[in-house]
């Protein structure tokens, strides 16, 4: 095992069952800081929910999270929350706010951050996305490729020692997927932990330091990206990735 | 007198209505005015309260809320006025020495309006994608805030209109305070209006009383409208193209 230094994420054991239905059945994950880790895998696998007990939204049934070697279980999840940015499917925008509002909203809540201090640092990171000229529209008025963008600035608005990215361009057309697909490969060139649920298999080979394959709650295969796209070695890799490549 | 003259007579009576227009004006509608907007700001803060509870993880909370709304919505307004008004009139004297029967009708009235407006404000709490409150939650924000900051104002916003139709049932109830017994500066424009039909024989005064209570109303309804409008088609923003999505092509538009 290589040191831990900070932002090192690790999932241990993990189990999850709601009801009868047993979503995650041991799940270990160990993602390096400053570097992507892709979570691939069929529909209805875990890798979303998986995202979703990394962070807290929902607590494991058994197993640990560490990060940077210390477990967290037993930290106030809040908190937890406020060190790993998440970015959903759906944007997830608040649809009440502007955009300018939609970033600096947890800077002035939770960070303590005055409103004219929140509101340059949210301009700030909606300027690294592309987006500043749009700070004062509604999300709405957005085209689902920027919406996503202004989600990705709100979270990294928070200095987050880690990001989760569940499916972020399942939802875009076409054309916008890759506007988005490159910033988030930006962020990893530029060092960002991050853990990247996806259906992008370009983005997962090209951009990823390890591959997790899940199916039915379980890691199937993990590793490099060209050990899990060139060799995979189980029937169930092959026949997935013969399915999406 | 032909039919129609004596149907006339009896409807508009142009002087038995100006002659109990001042009074409407100057006793009545003050009247109407403070009973429906006291118990329309009590029954929306009351509401709210309720929507919580009715959306709370404690059970016993939920059931409580349940309970309230059942009873408040399923009883006639004029029985809850009843025994509301009367039957807690002597305690409130004791209380406070004031005989006015208000302080009970508006009790009984922000009481009913509570448990309507307590639906409308749950309904459209639960009407917010559960992923509005997973992103707070997931920025770090605690549940409270999360409701308290994301998930409740855009339920509110979602129901306003529901909202202002419960301000106009209110207005309309507030008639019924009729039944509690008023004395002459304490009527409403209800209570005007059918005082001077019963002294002149004519209905025209309570005509006169229900236009009255349209140019409350109407302006209401299409403030509804106005809002539901709005609120379907957003603020009248142009959606700019944008450099990198019209670059793109046309789906950034979807």
């Amino acid at each position: 095992m290589s040191t831990i230094e900070s932002g090192t994420l690790t999932g241990r054991s993990l189990h999850l069952s709601f009801g009868s239905n047993h979503v995650l059945r041991g799940i270990d994950l160990h993602v390096e800081r400053g570097t992507t880790a892709s979570v691939i895998g069929p529909s209805g696998s875990g890798k979303s929910t998986l995202l979703r007990v990394l962070n807290r939204l929902i607590e494991p049934d058994q197993g640990d999270i560490l990060l940077d070697g210390r477990s967290v279980l037993k930290d106030n999840p809040d908190e937890l929350r406020r060190r790993i940015g998440m970015v959903f499917q759906q944007f997830n925008l608040f649809p009440h706010k502007t955009v300018v509002d939609n970033v600096s909203l947890a800077l002035r809540k939770l960070r303590g951050m005055s409103a004219d201090e929140a509101r340059a640092k949210a301009l700030a990171q909606l300027d690294q996305v592309g987006l500043k000229h749009k700070a004062e529209v509604r999300p709405a008025n957005l085209s689902g490729g920027q919406q996503q963008r202004v989600a990705i600035a709100r979270a990294l608005a928070m200095d987050p020692e880690v990001m989760f990215f569940d499916e972020a361009t399942s939802a875009l057309d076409p054309e916008l997927v890759k506007g988005v697909l490159a910033l988030m490969a930006d962020l990893a060139t530029a060092g960002m932990t991050m853990v990247v649920v996806t259906h992008e298999m370009g983005f997962s080979r090209n951009v990823s330091d390890t591959v997790t394959f899940m199916d039915g709650g379980v890691v199937v295969e993990s590793g490099p990206p060209a050990a899990i796209f060139d060799n995979a070695q189980t029937p169930r890799l092959k026949s997935f990735l013969s399915d999406v490549l | 007198m032909n039919a129609f003259e004596q149907l006339l007579q009896t409807f508009f009576d142009w002087e038995a209505m100006a002659s109990v227009l001042p009074e409407l004006l100057t006793v009545g509608l003050p009247n109407t005015l403070i009973l429906a907007i006291s118990s329309g700001v009590i029954g929306t803060v009351l509401g709210m309260i309720l929507a919580v509870m009715g959306i709370s993880r404690n059970r016993a909370l939920r059931w409580a809320a349940r309970v309230y709304t059942d009873i408040f919505r399923g009883v006639p307004a004029v029985v809850i006025i009843l025994l509301i008004g009367i039957g807690l009139s002597p305690l409130f004297r004791q209380l406070t020495g004031s005989t006015s029967p208000f302080p009970m009708g508006i009790l009984a009235l922000s009481l009913m309006a509570a448990a309507y407006i307590g639906e409308i404000f749950r309904s459209g709490i639960q009407s917010v994608e559960k992923g509005q409150l997973e992103a707070s939650r997931a920025l770090g924000f605690s549940y409270h805030s999360s409701m308290q900051l994301v998930v409740i104002p855009q339920g509110v916003r979602r129901v306003l209109p529901a909202l202002v139709n419960q301000f106009i049932s209110l207005i309309k109830e507030s008639s019924l305070i009729y039944f509690l017994g008023l004395l002459a500066s304490e009527r409403e424009l209800f209570r005007i209006g059918n005082d001077a039909a019963g002294n002149t024989g004519n209905l025209s005064p309570l005509i006169a009383a229900a236009v009255l209570y349209l140019c409350l109303t109407v302006p209401l309804t299409h403030l509804v409208n106005y809002i539901d409008n709005r609120l379907r088609m957003g603020k009248r923003e142009k959606p700019e193209p944008d450099d990198i999505a019209a670059r793109i092509g046309e789906g950034a538009k979807t």
